[in-house]
């Protein structure tokens, strides 16, 4: 166990710098460009870009300029201890792109955890419904919904619950975000429609899964042994074919909770005007930033490497034929 | 008379599906004595599992419908609600089944499996539970059973599995065995400690086995009686003595040419019955295996009833063919010589 732990970290490491090197490349190396002219202004002196250039080290070769670039992300992390051109910043605005991000995190952490509180919930609720009850009228409707569910984009449902829920009749606040720590009862109630609006998507989607999973579960021989012994239905239902469906969802739920808390919720904090990670990510994109874009990429990327090994951990304790040993 | 456990009693079951009706199982009566192992031989789709099923309730569903009567202690299971069949099933009638390596479920270690047999059915604490699992698997034959019971199946070998089956099913003593196929899936070698099991168990804890195969080489081993059926009805019944030496039905003909034997001449093939099992939604006319018989003739347009033909009381068959045109063909049929028209 400990060398599969030690294995996973190593790997966890290998991956994230090779994704920073893509990433480095993809979007600081090729679009070209020169950043110190973009930097300087409006009808700067060629000395103005010189000395632009040199300041920020845009004429040193490019792998010297990664291993910089890297070092000023890491020196992000305690501003106070560096000297300002020591640090990752915004192209357009100089702010510190890790402190920016980490000013984003309250927000973004708050709408996914209780998104996928909700979704895996109500996810596993459908999911187990609509396959008890599998062609009955139940089934078809909770079915119908989740396709609906499924098929809602998120830009077109969020404004459309914000315009009737919030700006025409006031029962919700006109997005924007409280933190938990200054009002929680303010922090949920601004919270409410974007977790719904964030969870629709995935309670249909881990819904359809589970029912399909489960339909090929009570089919198993093992499902049959069971009967055979003489064991209740709904303990039948419970320790043997939902026990065995879940484990296939702990997969998907670890790769999508990794993906919106790595800021891949853009859309849902864009429409909401939640401050977050994601909508700092849009922001960024959208001014063709780059030193954020790479901040948020590689932010995103931790969090999959992470829960991806995550995942895998739980993963053999639920499936004992993956277990190392 | 040794105590009946078990009667069968013009037995029908049908599932209605998409395409018609399926008549699975077409009337079929037998009787299971305490101690006896009964033996049912046909081809797959002949109606074998799902009789042995039946009994248990396992096919139950809204689309299957049920005739007839299977008597357990004075009740017909087909009647009992589902609760009270539960109580039956695993204690009263345990059930093991073809494959090994998927009638377990992977996630739980062995012995929790075993346990949740018999604490289902007794009020026992884990502990006790747990011992009597290592107790079970040590009488299956499991080395080492103290260590194995915290085992995941993955972690055995298919025959063990098989033994750990056997294990769960007796965890209740029950006073029927059904075991379906429960060789089909497992080396030869293997296939003969397994069969020896069973008739060991069988003896030690006094209950009645229904051996279902299609191999009359394993019934062969340890059956006392044997039915044999095609097209989910009864063609032959009869003792095992009856049925290898004065096989009255061709059907029994066929499946005894098709053993391959050490003590004729190698043939150049092996033999087998021509075609293949009639539809059971739209089954012949007449006798069921007149399609495939090589010597039906103009009488069996009209199929024949179940009832004794010979000498030996109990050995019944469905065969309109007389005595001796039955001597005459036999042995040519079973040496594989004999052609459908």
């Amino acid at each position: 166990m400990t060398a599969f732990i030690i294995r996973r970290i190593i790997g966890m490491v290998a991956v994230l710098f090779a994704v920073s090197v893509l990433v480095y490349v993809v979007f600081i190396l090729v679009p070209g460009g020169d950043p110190a002219e973009r930097m300087a202004g409006k009808n700067p002196t060629p000395d103005n870009i010189q000395n632009i250039r040199e300041k920020w080290g845009f004429d040193k070769p490019f792998y010297v300029q990664y291993v910089k670039m890297m070092q000023k992300a890491f020196n992000g992390l305690t501003p106070g201890q560096h000297s300002e051109y020591d640090i990752l910043r915004s192209f357009d605005t100089r702010q510190n792109v890790v402190q920016e991000i980490k000013k984003g995190i309250p927000a973004t952490f708050s709408l996914c955890i209780g998104a996928a509180v909700i979704w895996l919930f109500f996810g596993v609720l459908v999911g187990v419904i609509s396959a008890v009850t599998a062609g009955r009228a139940s089934d078809r409707l909770i079915t119908t919904f989740a396709l609906v569910g499924i098929s809602m984009p998120v830009f077109w449902l969020g404004i459309v619950l914000r315009y009737f829920l919030a700006e025409k009749n006031q029962i919700f606040p006109d997005g924007g975000y409280v933190p938990l720590t200054s009002d929680p009862w303010q922090w949920l109630y601004h919270l409410i429609l974007p977790w719904f609006c964030l969870a629709v998507l995935f309670i249909g989607f881990y819904g359809r899964v589970l029912r399909s999973n489960m339909l090929d579960a009570m089919n198993e021989d093992y499902v049959r042994t069971a009967k055979a012994k003489g064991v209740s239905a709904r303990k039948v239902l419970r320790r043997h074919v939902l026990r065995n469906s879940l484990i296939p969802i702990v997969t998907l739920f670890g790769l999508d909770f990794a993906a919106v808390l790595g800021g891949g919720a853009i859309l849902t904090e864009t429409v909401f005007d939640l401050k977050g990670v994601g909508w700092y990510a849009a922001q960024s994109v959208g001014g063709l930033d780059l030193p954020p874009i790479m901040g948020v990429t590689l932010y995103g990327a931790f969090f999959i490497v992470l829960f991806s090994a995550i995942v895998d951990f739980i993963y053999a304790y639920l499936d004992p034929r993956v277990r190392p040993t | 008379m040794a105590e009946k456990l078990l009667e069968v009693n013009g037995l029908k079951v049908r599932f209605t599906t998409e395409d018609g009706v399926v008549r699975a199982v077409d009337g079929v009566d037998f009787e299971l004595e305490r101690g006896k192992v009964l033996g049912i031989v046909g081809e797959s789709g002949s109606g074998k599992s799902v009789t042995a099923m039946t009994l248990l309730g396992l096919t139950r569903d809204k689309n299957t419908r049920f005739e007839g009567e299977v008597l357990y202690r004075d009740q017909d299971l087909l009647k009992l609600p589902e609760s009270r069949l539960r109580e039956v099933r695993g204690n009263e009638i345990a059930m093991i089944f073809q494959d090994p390596m998927t009638s377990l479920n992977p996630v739980y270690t062995v012995g929790d499996q075993i346990v949740e047999a018999i604490t289902t059915h007794e009020q026992a604490s884990k502990s006790e539970a747990k011992r009597r699992a290592v107790e079970l698997l040590r009488q299956v034959g499991i080395p080492n059973p103290q260590v194995r019971v915290d085992d995941y199946p993955h972690q055995f070998s298919g025959g063990m599995r098989q033994r750990a089956m056997i294990a769960m099913a007796l965890s209740c003593n029950p006073d029927v065995l059904i075991a379906d196929e429960p060789t089909t899936a497992l080396d030869v070698t293997i296939q003969a400690q397994i069969l020896e099991l069973l008739d060991r168990l069988r003896a030690d804890f006094d209950s009645a086995v229904i051996l279902i195969t299609h191999d009359l080489g394993v019934v062969a081993e340890v059956a006392d009686d044997i039915l044999v059926m095609y097209a989910g009805r009864i063609v032959e019944r009869g003792g095992k003595r009856q049925l290898f030496y004065d096989p009255q039905h061709p059907y029994t003909w066929g499946l005894l040419g098709s053993i391959p034997r050490l003590d004729r001449p190698k043939p150049e093939k092996l033999h087998s019955i021509e075609g293949t099992p009639p539809s059971l939604i739209n089954l012949p006319e007449g006798c069921k295996f007149r399609p495939r018989c090589p010597h039906a003739f103009e009488k069996c347009s009209e199929e024949p009833e179940l009832k004794n033909r010979v000498e030996a009381p109990g050995h019944l068959d469905r065969c309109w063919l007389s005595l001796e045109d039955k001597r005459h063909l036999r042995e040519s049929t079973i040496a594989g010589e004999a052609r459908v028209a």
